[in-house]
Order: structure tokens, then C-alpha cells, then sequence
């Protein structure tokens, strides 16, 4: 191909440029030594982030060096021309590579077996020779079954001499192409995904809905094309610690006005409707004037149920003249050496109400009850079971719409089979002779594996101890 | 007895080791050689015992099934794993090869990822699981990214070893590559191990990972003085190295391994690795990404240096298929790739930010 330089026209000079496994190694070392400084330099940060950065290796010179490097595309390098050029470059070096050598293989891959002549039982890579005790026609027999133990069913072939020969895994041979083709699908996904797709983000305070998402940076508004609703949000902690166990959201799907769906997600678990995949991926806490409190009310003689209140919302405690109302609130109650309580954290970690307890206008108790610990329900009035404040969390959603990751997806199944055929499976192949000498048989083996010689060996060393040769 | 107790003696274990099978290469006693190998298999059971308490313990935390029991959620546990597979890893080449000389070069890496766990102090305490690490692709993810970094592990130890038989003469591209990456890597493991000595009282007792704790005896030291020794003494050292490293031929070449055989044996642990690290390291972790942050590619540094090592390996891969690339050159690719592997595993972590939630220290 290269000797020929002299005659070729500017497109076979190109071709053969990107049907060459030169160019390959070339490019996975661009791409990786610019990837090194893409993971040095942070990507679409603020620029005094990384002009900190360099002034470590760069001194008072760093804002200059920052410059060139945005001016190069560094500080957002994966979206930059250059690197797309890059992998541009991939991935026509893999499609005109393949292309270009797909009908040699091709037609090793089609090609089955055939007999060999003698002479060239010498040359194969194994080669064995043993004497069987025995006419031919017995001879025969045990060959072949013993062959087809091994898993190599034979064909025979008789002209001067007998002949048998089987092969294995001659499709494997394609399973580096199939490997090829896989991050071809890859990048098609992954190009529809940017062009037909969308990233944003969305946050739902409990009890509202949404018809729209927003995008990722510009916050431009993306219908939706329904409606989602956030029921509740819950985190749930270990044992009481302030390690997160579970995210939680109940949502619903709202569409015409009916609610179609109702699901709840959990990180590692989104919802998914209409191509429109909704993950759980923050949390947030809003003071919120309409938000409830949910109590179970056991009085002292009276009978349990549920009771609900807001803020500014005085309860009846049903069978007294007591009335409680919320005095503060703590999504997160602590208390610190000198005994002061203070909020540590705005996740309803250890969610906390004080209330005050008035009989005649006139305040007779103030008790905090904490959601988490049993002991602080108790109240001179009965038990009351802090469940939830609901209507102050916000449920951060990630919205995101990806008509390419079953492409992606399709393609990593394909190269994971390409890679199986590639590394683990081999073309393996066997010829037997088959002479009579005298009342003995004289058998010739030889066989070539493209993977894993020493396997096929041992295989075949195996059979010829069976025969007791 | 608690898993940690097993994980001790697995840890002396596998330094006893090293010692032997380092003297083995030596003195060439086969006494010494079955002591070697007797030390690494009681450490190796008692590993696997300690791994399977370790699970019976994390199960009781956090009462969430048997797939959420695996013990591989941090960098500590990753890390015991990923020595328990190189070790298994060696054994199975050790008796399928019946050569005990890889012992010397691959126990070395198991004893410098046991000693790094101790130095840096980072938390061995069982956490429960956060949100986001509760997934069964994460954990395919993780224990297949470190079945694959054991084989690039043991491909490394062989590159190095096929670069130390077949270079000839000090002043060649070969020779200086394999004794500076060696006396590089001996360095490391040298200071580490006096951290490890000298320095253990530096240790976090919170559990937390102290960065400083790494070289603190030496190069990192409080006294300027001690920090210009310990260079000084490692720019010797590598001088050693470069010097002398024709002894290591020597004693290897008295082995009858050939460079044929250290050749087929990197190509083959990489030919096993690189399809395990793709699927488990890039396409499982993409479809755990994509479950857990609703992405399945951002360039966000673990995952870009992932890339790199599969670019890397798919170099070595490639170049056996160029003219002129077979043999030296292409041992010095894969001794890269391990390189490449090691800052993907720890660097990423300990140098650069990201949003890896795994791993993160
Ligand atoms: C990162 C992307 C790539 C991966 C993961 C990959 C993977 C592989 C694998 C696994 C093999 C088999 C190697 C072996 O059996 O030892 C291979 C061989 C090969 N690759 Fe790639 N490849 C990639 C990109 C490319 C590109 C861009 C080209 C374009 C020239 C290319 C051309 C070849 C050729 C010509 C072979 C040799 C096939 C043979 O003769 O058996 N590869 N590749």
C-alpha cells in the first residue's frame, strides 16, 4: 500500500491514511493526552477557579496562561472544535478501516474448511502422530467419535487417503469488525442524543405541579408535553443518624387534566413516561406558609385520628378545652455543648415542632416534639405523633429526554459480544489422516487455532491418550 | 474473630511474602520458594475468610439484602479487593506456569496498596450505603473495574520483567525506561514503608483520610532538611537502579523465563483485563451513571481517565498490529497503561475533584 505512493491520487493517499492502524494509535494518543489536561483544568468553571489552580505551577503569570488556554478551548474542551475534530477523526478512521478490510475477512469468515494434502500436515502449527493398533474400519469409527467428544464434528474426505477434518469458531474471526462496529453505534447514539435530546432540571415543592422542565444553564423553559405533580418527598436516615439511607418522591403524571401515572422514584430508580426520564437528584427545603403538619392525636380518654394544621392554624385537642398551636420549628433540632438547640442541617434531618399548649387564653405548657424520638410525643393532654411537615420540601428532579441511549445501549450489548468473540473464542481447526499399514492405522494430526494454541493442544493430546496411542 | 483480624494476618501475610519470594529470587532456595508460596495462600484464605465477615457484618448495618451486603463501597474495601485479586491472579499463574519468580515482582504491588491503606489512615469503618451507591450495576461496575486492574497489575509486573531481559546495554530507550519506571515504583514503596514505620502516629484516629500522611518520613517531611535528603537519596537510588538494574537481568535470565513467554503473558493478562475493563469499568458504569445522575457520559475526571486507560490498552492492542511496534516498545506501552490505571484508581481521588461520590475520600 505505502510502496505504491508515487501513483496514487489524492483520494487513495487519504484512504489509505484512514484505513491505517498508524493513524488509530496516533489518535488515541491525541485524544488522551488532551483529556489529561481536560481533567486538570476544571471544565466550564468560573475562571478564577482554575486561574487558582494554575497559579500554583504558573505564579503571577497564571492569568495569561488561562487565557491562552481559553482562547484554545481548554476550559471547555469537549465541546470544543478541535476535540470534536478529534473524535471525528475516530470514527472515520474506524469506518473506512473497517470498510477496507471487511472482504478479506469476510471471506476467511465464509470460507469453511477444507482438506488438506499430506505435505502440508508438516507445516501446521500443532502436529501429532500416533499408531493405532487396529484395521482402518475400527480405526475409523473411534477417530470420529472421539473427535466429536472434543466437540469438532467431522466431515470426511476420501480420495488416495481418509481424511477427516472439523473446525470451531471460524465466525469468531469477525468479532474484532463486530467490536468496531459497536462504538460506530455508540457515537450514533451519542450524536442523536445531543441533537433530539434535552438535559434540564426541575424543582417540585410537595403538593404543586409543573408542565414545564428547565434547561440545563440557559433555564430556558422545555414543555414537558403533561404534567407532573410532586406528592411527597421523603428522606429516610440510618437508625437515626444523619447518614441518608433513601431519597424519595411520590409522583404523578397529569395529562388532559387525568392523572395517568402515579410512581415513586428513587435515586437508582426513575420514572420514566413518553421518552421523558425524571431522576431524583437533589432536595431542597423552602419555608412555606401553606405547608401542613400531620399529627396522630391520641388524647388522654379520648380516641385516636389524624389531625392536620398550619403555622398560624390553632387545634382543638378533642375532648378538653385545650387548644396547641406552633410556636417554632426545626427541620433539623440540635443541641450543642452548652445546651442552646440550633438547626444543624436544612434537610429534614431530625424535624422538630414546638408547641404551645393554651386553655382560656392563657398558655399552660410548651413542649418540643421531635418526629424521630418517641419519648418527646408524650404531652399532659395524650400522645401526639409527629408524622410529617408536608408542603415545605422540594423534590429535585433531573428531566431528561435521550432518544439515543437505546442506540448507546444496542451498541455496548453489540461490543460486549464483539469483545467476547474477539478475546475469549477462538478459530480453531483439525485435520486427521488416516493410513493403513498393515493391520494397523497410522493416524496424522494437525490443527491451528488463532487463539489459545496451548488450549487446543492439550485438547488434542487428551484424545490421543483416550485412544490409548 | 472480626474481619479485621483476618485482614491483619492476610496483610502480614502477603509483606512475609514479598520478603521470601524476594529472598527466593535471590538465594534460588526451593525451600524458601514453597515457604513463599504456603505464606501467600494462608494469607489469601484468610482474606477471603475476612471478606466473606466483612459481608456477614455490613449485612447487619444495613439490613437491605445480600447484593447490598457486598463489601466494596469505599476506597478501603476496593482496595482489599483488588489485592485479593491480583493474589489470586499470581497463584493461578504461579501453578499454571510453575514459576515462582512473578512472586517477587507482583507481591511488592499487593504490599505497597496494603501499606498505602495504613499511611493515608483512611477510614476502614463499615458505612452504610448512600443512596446513590445502592445500585447492582455500581457494584458490577466496582468489582469487575478491579478484577481488571489485577490483570493490568500482573501485565505490568511482566512488562517490566520482559523489558528487564531483553534490553541491552544502559544507554538504551529500553533499559532506561524499565529501571526508572522500577526504581520509581521501589522509591515510592521504600518511603512508603518508612512512613509506615516512622510516621504512624500522624494518623487520623477520626478515620479520616489524612493527604499529608503519605511521604510525611520523606519527601514531605516537616524539616526541609530530611524532604532535600530523601530526594537526594532517591536521585541515588534510581542511579542505583540504572547502574546495576543488569543483575536484575541476570538473576531473571537464571530462571529460564524468555522473553517470549514474559511477552505472551502481558499480552495475555491484557487480552483478558480489556474486555473485562470495558464492559465493567466504562459500560457498566455508564449505565450505573445513567440510572443514578440521569447521565451516562459527563467527562467528568474518573470517567475521563478511564477513558484514557482504555485508549492506552487499545494502543498496546493495535500496536502489535504495526510494523516495528512488537516487543520493547509495546512492554513499555502496557507498563504506561498500569500508570494510567493506578492515577484512574487512586490519582483522580487524591489529585483531582469530580463528582465520583465513589471512592471519595
Ligand atoms: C478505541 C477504539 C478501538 C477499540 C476498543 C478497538 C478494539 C480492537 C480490538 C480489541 C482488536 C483486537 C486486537 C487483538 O486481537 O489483539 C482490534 C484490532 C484492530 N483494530 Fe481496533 N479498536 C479501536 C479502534 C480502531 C480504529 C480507529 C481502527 C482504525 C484503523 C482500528 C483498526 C483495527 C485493526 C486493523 C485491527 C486488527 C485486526 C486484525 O488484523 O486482526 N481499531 N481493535
Amino acid at each position: 500500500m505505502v510502496d505504491k505512493k508515487e501513483n496514487q491520487n489524492i483520494i487513495d493517499r487519504i484512504w489509505s491514511l484512514f484505513s491505517s492502524v498508524t493513524l488509530a494509535v496516533i489518535n488515541f494518543s491525541a485524544i488522551s493526552l488532551t483529556s489529561i489536561v481536560g481533567t486538570i483544568i476544571e471544565q466550564q468553571a468560573e475562571p478564577e477557579r482554575n486561574i487558582k489552580l494554575l497559579s500554583k505551577f504558573f505564579g503571577d503569570s497564571a492569568p495569561t496562561v488561562y487565557k491562552m488556554l481559553d482562547t484554545l478551548g481548554f476550559t471547555d474542551m469537549f465541546r470544543s472544535w478541535w476535540f470534536i475534530t478529534l473524535l471525528f477523526i475516530f470514527a472515520a478512521n474506524l469506518i473506512i478501516c473497517s470498510i477496507d478490510r471487511l472482504p478479506a475477512i469476510w471471506k476467511v469468515a465464509k470460507e469453511p474448511i477444507k482438506p488438506i494434502p499430506p505435505d502440508r500436515f508438516n507445516s501446521m502449527p500443532i502436529k501429532r502422530e500416533i499408531v493405532l493398533k487396529m484395521r482402518l474400519d475400527n480405526a475409523k469409527n473411534i477417530v470420529e467419535a472421539g473427535m466429536k467428544k472434543i466437540g469438532f464434528a467431522s466431515n470426511q474426505h476420501e480420495e488416495n487417503e481418509l481424511q477427516f477434518y472439523a473446525e470451531k469458531g471460524r465466525y469468531s474471526r469477525l468479532g474484532v469488525y463486530v467490536t468496531h462496529f459497536s462504538i460506530i453505534i455508540i457515537l450514533i447514539g451519542a450524536v442523536a442524543g445531543i441533537f433530539l435530546g434535552f438535559n434540564g432540571s426541575l424543582n417540585l415543592l410537595e403538593g404543586t405541579t409543573s408542565a414545564v422542565a428547565y434547561s440545563f444553564g440557559t433555564a430556558k423553559e422545555i414543555p414537558l408535553g403533561f404534567e407532573i405533580r410532586c406528592d411527597d418527598f421523603d428522606v429516610s436516615f440510618y437508625d437515626n443518624s444523619d447518614t441518608p439511607r433513601a431519597f424519595r418522591s411520590k409522583l404523578a403524571i397529569i395529562e388532559n387534566g387525568k392523572e395517568v401515572l402515579k410512581k415513586e422514584i428513587e435515586v437508582n430508580t426513575p420514572l420514566r413516561y413518553k421518552g421523558i426520564t425524571f431522576y431524583q437528584s437533589s432536595y431542597n427545603f423552602s419555608s412555606n406558609k401553606d405547608a401542613l403538619f400531620l399529627f396522630t392525636m391520641t388524647p388522654n380518654n379520648g380516641k385516636q385520628e389524624d389531625i392536620q394544621f398550619g403555622f398560624d392554624e390553632p387545634f382543638k385537642i378533642s375532648g378538653t378545652n385545650v387548644t396547641g398551636k406552633v410556636a417554632d420549628f426545626s427541620p433539623a433540632l440540635g443541641m450543642d455543648e452548652s445546651g442552646k438547640l440550633f438547626t444543624y442541617a436544612n434537610l429534614m434531618n431530625n424535624p422538630a415542632v414546638f408547641i404551645e399548649f393554651s386553655e382560656g387564653g392563657k398558655v399552660v405548657h410548651k413542649q418540643w416534639i421531635l418526629k424521630r424520638y418517641q419519648e418527646t410525643w408524650k404531652t399532659p393532654y395524650g400522645i401526639a405523633v409527629f408524622k410529617d411537615l408536608w408542603g415545605v420540601q422540594a423534590t429535585g428532579l433531573q428531566v431528561r429526554k435521550d432518544p439515543g441511549v437505546w442506540i448507546v445501549y444496542l451498541g455496548c450489548l453489540i461490543m460486549g459480544i464483539g469483545l467476547y468473540a474477539a478475546f475469549f473464542m477462538s478459530h480453531s481447526r483439525i485435520w486427521v489422516r488416516l493410513v493403513s499399514d498393515k493391520n494397523n492405522t497410522k493416524v496424522y494430526f494437525a490443527a491451528s487455532a488463532n487463539k489459545n494454541k496451548i488450549s487446543l493442544e492439550q485438547k488434542i493430546d487428551k484424545l490421543i491418550k483416550s485412544f490409548g496411542g | 474473630m472480626e474481619s479485621s483480624q483476618f485482614f491483619a494476618i492476610s496483610s502480614i501475610a502477603y509483606i512475609l511474602a514479598m520478603v521470601a519470594y524476594i529472598a527466593y529470587l535471590v538465594f534460588k532456595s526451593s525451600t524458601v520458594g514453597i515457604v513463599a508460596t504456603t505464606i501467600t495462600t494462608t494469607g489469601f484464605i484468610s482474606q477471603t475468610i475476612a471478606f466473606f465477615i466483612r459481608g456477614k457484618e455490613f449485612y447487619d448495618i444495613g439490613q437491605m439484602g445480600i447484593m447490598r451486603a457486598i463489601p466494596l463501597t469505599n476506597l478501603y474495601e476496593s482496595l482489599i479487593f483488588f489485592v485479593w485479586c491480583l493474589i489470586l491472579g499470581y497463584l493461578i499463574i504461579e501453578w499454571k506456569y510453575k514459576n515462582r519468580s512473578f512472586g517477587a515482582f507482583v507481591t511488592p504491588i499487593a504490599g505497597m496498596a496494603l501499606a498505602f491503606i495504613d499511611i493515608t489512615g483512611m477510614s476502614k469503618a463499615i458505612q452504610p450505603l448512600i443512596p446513590a451507591l445502592q445500585s447492582n450495576w455500581l457494584l458490577a461496575h466496582v468489582t469487575l473495574s478491579f478484577i481488571a486492574y489485577a490483570t493490568f497489575a500482573l501485565s505490568f509486573a511482566t512488562a517490566i520483567m520482559y523489558l528487564a531481559v531483553t534490553s541491552e546495554g544502559k544507554k538504551s530507550g529500553a533499559y532506561i525506561f524499565w529501571t526508572a519506571t522500577l526504581g520509581i515504583f521501589l522509591v515510592v514503596l521504600i518511603a512508603m514503608g518508612l512512613d509506615f514505620f516512622v510516621a504512624g502516629e500522624h494518623l487520623d484516629e477520626h478515620g479520616h483520610m489524612v493527604k499529608s500522611g503519605l511521604f510525611r518520613a520523606t519527601f514531605k517531611n516537616a524539616s526541609g532538611g530530611v524532604a532535600a535528603l530523601s530526594y537526594l537519596a532517591a536521585l541515588g537510588f534510581m542511579f542505583i537502579m540504572w547502574k546495576y538494574g543488569y543483575v536484575f537481568k541476570k538473576i531473571i535470565g537464571s530462571f529460564s523465563i524468555s522473553g517470549e513467554m514474559l511477552d505472551d503473558l502481558t499480552y495475555k493478562c491484557i487480552a483478558i483485563g480489556f474486555p473485562i475493563f470495558t464492559l465493567g469499568g466504562l459500560i457498566f458504569g455508564a449505565i450505573w451513571a445513567d440510572q443514578a445522575w440521569g447521565k451516562y457520559w459527563s467527562w467528568d475526571p474518573k470517567e475521563t481517565w478511564s477513558l484514557i486507560t482504555w485508549f492506552v490498552y487499545a494502543f498496546y492492542l493495535h500496536a502489535r498490529f504495526m510494523r516495528g511496534w512488537r516487543g520493547k516498545r509495546i512492554a513499555m506501552v502496557a507498563a504506561i497503561g498500569f500508570v494510567s490505571t493506578v492515577f484512574t484508581y487512586l490519582g483522580v481521588n487524591l489529585l483531582l475533584s469530580g463528582l465520583h461520590a465513589y471512592g471519595g475520600v
